[in-house]
C-alpha cells in the first residue's frame, strides 16, 4: 500500500488545527481568569478580515497577523468594557460580540471578496526539509503553526509555573478573595480578555492567510464555537486543549479523505463530522458532574464589582 | 473629578424601559459616524434605512412578514434566557421545523386539501420541537452546555437543508437548481391583504404574544421560570424541577422556531430553498433582549428588527452599501444596550468618594 497520502493528511491536519489551537488557548487563559467570552467566533472573523485585509493591501504576512491579532484585540477591548465595568452579563455580550463581528466582517470584507493572496512563507531548511516524511513535517510550516506550539508552551508554563498565572487563577477561582488581598481583579481580566481576542485574532488570520488564503463571509464557520468546546474538553489545560485541536484536525480530513477513498457519502453529512464529534466529546466530558464542576474555574462567568 | 458606579437598593423599573430607548438612539448616531466615515451621506441613509421601506402600504406589510418569524422565536427564546437557559440555537430549529414542515407540503404536492395547512404547521412546530430537545436531553441527562450543543446543531441542521435541496428533495421537473418543488395552493397561507405577501401568519406571531403573556403573567410555569432565573436555590427550596423546566423552555423555543420556519415557507417563500432565513434565529436574540424578555417587549423589537432587514435591503438597491450593515446595526445594537442595561441595577455618581477623601486627608 502506498503511503502518498501521509504527508498531505498529515499536513492537513495541521492547517486544521492550528487556528483552533490558538483560538483555544487564548480562550482557556480567560476562562481561568473567571471569564467567559463566548465571542471568539466573532473576534476570529473579523481577525481573519483584517488580516486579509492587511495582507492583500500590504503584501507582508507579518504585517497581516499583526493587524489579525490587533483586530481581536479591539474586539476583546469591547467585551471587556461592557462585562467588567458596566456589568453587563458575559453570554449576552458575548453573542453580541459574534453578531457583530459576523456583520462587521462582512461590511468590510465586501470589497474583498475574489481577492487573493499567495499565503504565509513557509520555512525551508536546504537538507532538513527534504527528508522523507519528517521534514515537511516538521521543518516546512508556516511561522504560525511553529508560534501556535510555543504560545501553547508559554501558556501552560505561565499558568502553572509564574506569580502572574497564580494570579489569573486566583482571580478566577475566588475574585473576592484576589481582591480582598488587594490584588486588581478589573486589570488582570481585563488583561487575560485582552490576550484571548488577540489570540482568537491570530486564528482567524490563519484561516484566511493560510488555511484558505482568500475572504469568504462566515469564513469561520464555527470554528470559534468548536474552540469553546476544546476548552471544557481540555478541561481548561492549555496541553490538552492543543492535542483536542490536532483530534479536531484528524476528523477535518476525514471529510476530506474518505470521499477521495471512495467511500459512498454525500458530502453533507462528511461536512457535519466535526459539529457532531463537538456534541459527542462535550457529552464525553460533562457526563460526570462532579468532575466537570471540579476543572472549570469556580468564578467562571460571574462578573465582580468591588462594593463600597 | 470622578465617576464612581454606585449599586441601586432597588433596581430601577424605569431604566428598564429607557435603556432600550437609549440604545436606539446610541445605535443611529453611531452608525450615523460610520456612515459618514464611509463617504456616505448620513442623514440619507438613515431615511433610506429607517423611513423609505415602510413608506408604502406593502413596505409595511413586509415588515409584518419579516417580523413574524423574530417574533415568533423572540417570544419562545425569552422564556429559556429567563431561566437561565440559552437556546442560542433557534437557526437550526427554525431549519429543521421548516423541513418538517415543507416536507409535508412536499409528499402531498398533488392533493389539495384543507387539513394541509394544519399538519404542516404542527409538524413544523413538532420539527423545531424535535431539534430543540437534543440539547435539552443532552444538558439534563448529560449536563452538558446548551449553548454549545445547540450551537452545534445549526451547523448540523443547516447541512440537513442542504443535502435535501441538493438531493432527494430537488425538483425532479426543475433545471436542476437545487429547490424543490412548488408548494401547492392548500399549502400556502391565506393573504391577509391583496397584492402583499402579508400573510396569516402575522396573526398566529400575534396569538403566540397574547399566549405567551398570560403564561408568563398568569400561569404557575411563568412564574416558576423567572424564580429558577433570579434566585435558583430558591427554586431547589420551593422544589421546583430545574430539569423539567430546562426541558419545557427547550421545547418552547424550539417549537416557535419550527413554526416560525414553516411559516416563512408556506407564508412567503413557497418551496424549500438552500436558504431558508438569513439569521433570523440569531437576530431574535438581539429580539428578546430588547424585549426585555417579555412577550409584549418582543412584539415591538421584533418590528423594529425587522426594520433594519428591510433597510440593509433598500440601501443596497438604492445607495449600492452592501446589506451586511444590516448585521454591524444589530450587533451595534445588543451591545449598547447591553451597556445602557447597566443603569438598571447601578447609578453613576460624579465626585470623589467619601472614603477615599477620608484616605487622601
Amino acid at each position: 500500500m502506498s503511503m502518498d497520502w501521509l504527508v498531505p493528511a498529515l499536513l492537513t491536519i495541521i492547517t486544521a488545527a492550528t487556528p483552533l489551537v490558538f483560538a483555544a488557548v487564548g480562550e482557556t487563559v480567560v476562562e481561568k481568569a473567571g471569564v467567559l467570552n463566548l465571542g471568539v467566533e466573532g473576534m476570529m472573523i473579523i481577525g481573519a478580515i483584517a488580516a486579509f485585509a492587511t495582507a492583500v493591501s500590504t503584501g507582508s504576512g507579518l504585517l497581516a497577523v499583526v493587524a489579525g491579532a490587533f483586530a481581536g484585540l479591539l474586539l476583546a477591548l469591547i467585551f471587556g468594557l461592557l462585562t467588567i465595568y458596566l456589568q453587563s452579563n458575559q453570554v449576552a455580550t458575548g453573542l453580541a460580540l459574534t453578531i457583530f463581528g459576523l456583520g462587521l466582517s462582512a461590511l468590510i470584507g465586501h470589497g474583498y471578496v475574489g481577492k487573493t493572496f499567495a499565503g504565509l512563507p513557509k520555512l525551508d531548511i536546504p537538507g532538513l526539509t527534504t527528508i522523507p516524511v519528517i521534514g515537511p513535517i516538521l521543518f516546512g510550516q508556516d511561522g504560525l503553526v511553529y508560534l501556535s506550539v510555543v504560545n501553547v508552551a508559554l501558556v501552560a508554563w505561565f499558568l502553572s509555573r509564574t506569580r502572574g498565572g497564580l494570579l489569573v487563577r486566583a482571580v478566577g477561582e475566588n475574585h473576592d478573595a484576589a481582591h480582598s488581598i488587594g490584588y486588581s481583579v478589573t486589570l488582570i481580566r481585563m488583561g487575560a480578555i485582552l490576550f484571548g481576542g488577540a489570540m482568537a485574532g491570530i486564528g482567524g488570520a490563519y484561516l484566511s492567510l493560510a488555511y484558505t488564503p482568500l475572504w469568504v463571509e462566515n469564513m469561520t464557520a464555527g470554528r470559534g464555537w468548536i474552540a469553546l468546546a476544546l476548552v471544557v474538553f481540555a478541561s481548561w489545560k492549555p496541553w490538552r486543549g492543543f492535542f483536542g485541536a490536532y483530534l479536531f484536525g484528524g476528523i477535518t480530513i476525514i471529510q476530506l479523505y474518505a470521499q477521495g477513498m471512495g467511500v459512498e457519502v454525500s458530502a453533507q453529512f462528511l461536512s457535519m463530522l466535526p459539529y457532531l464529534a463537538t456534541v459527542i466529546v462535550l457529552v464525553i466530558i460533562s457526563r460526570d458532574e462532579a468532575k466537570a464542576r471540579l476543572n472549570a474555574p469556580a468564578c467562571l462567568g460571574k462578573n465582580f464589582h468591588a462594593s463600597g | 473629578m470622578f465617576i464612581r458606579m454606585e449599586q441601586r437598593p432597588e433596581p430601577s423599573k424605569t431604566m428598564v424601559y429607557v435603556s432600550p430607548l437609549i440604545a436606539v438612539v446610541l445605535t443611529i448616531l453611531t452608525a450615523m459616524v460610520m456612515f459618514e466615515i464611509m463617504g456616505v451621506d448620513p442623514i440619507r441613509a438613515i431615511a433610506t434605512f429607517f423611513i423609505e421601506p415602510i413608506s408604502s402600504l406593502n413596505g409595511v406589510a413586509e415588515l409584518c412578514v419579516k417580523a413574524t418569524p423574530l417574533v415568533l422565536i423572540g417570544v419562545g427564546l425569552s422564556f429559556g434566557f429567563q431561566a437561565n437557559v440559552w437556546n442560542i440555537g433557534a437557526e437550526g430549529q427554525l431549519t429543521i421545523g421548516a423541513l418538517a414542515g415543507g416536507g409535508i407540503a412536499l409528499a402531498f404536492y398533488n392533493d389539495e386539501f384543507a387539513l394541509l395547512l394544519p399538519l404542516m404547521l404542527i409538524a413544523g412546530v413538532a420539527g423545531g420541537m424535535a431539534w430543540g430537545a437534543i440539547p435539552a436531553f443532552l444538558k439534563t441527562r448529560f449536563n452538558t452546555n446548551e449553548i454549545l450543543t445547540s450551537l452545534m446543531l445549526t451547523y448540523v441542521a443547516l447541512l440537513v437543508l442542504s443535502y435535501l435541496v441538493h438531493g432527494p428533495w430537488k425538483d425532479p421537473d426543475g433545471q436542476n437548481f437545487p429547490e424543490s418543488r412548488l408548494f401547492n395552493d392548500a399549502a400556502m397561507l391565506p393573504v391577509l391583504i391583496e397584492e402583499t405577501r402579508l400573510n396569516v401568519g402575522w396573526l398566529l406571531a400575534l396569538f403566540v404574544v397574547a399566549a405567551g403573556w398570560v403564561l408568563i403573567a398568569r400561569h404557575i410555569i411563568g412564574f416558576q421560570i423567572k424564580v429558577i432565573g433570579m434566585a435558583p436555590m430558591a427554586a431547589s427550596f420551593a422544589g421546583y424541577k430545574e430539569k423539567r423546566l430546562v426541558w419545557l423552555t427547550l421545547l418552547i423555543s424550539g417549537g416557535c422556531a419550527g413554526l416560525a420556519g414553516t411559516i416563512e415557507l408556506s407564508g412567503a417563500i413557497g418551496q424549500i430553498v438552500p436558504v431558508i432565513s438569513p439569521g433570523y434565529g440569531f437576530t431574535a436574540i438581539i429580539v428578546a433582549f430588547l424585549g426585555r424578555l417579555h412577550p409584549v417587549g418582543v412584539l415591538f423589537a421584533g418590528l423594529l428588527m425587522a426594520l433594519t432587514y428591510l433597510g440593509g435591503d433598500s440601501a443596497q438597491i438604492t445607495m449600492n452599501l452592501p446589506n451586511a450593515v444590516t448585521g454591524v446595526f444589530q450587533g451595534m445594537l445588543l451591545f449598547f444596550l447591553l451597556a445602557s442595561d447597566v443603569l438598571i441595577k447601578y447609578r453613576f455618581r460624579f465626585g470623589t468618594p467619601s472614603v477615599a477623601k477620608e484616605a487622601a486627608e
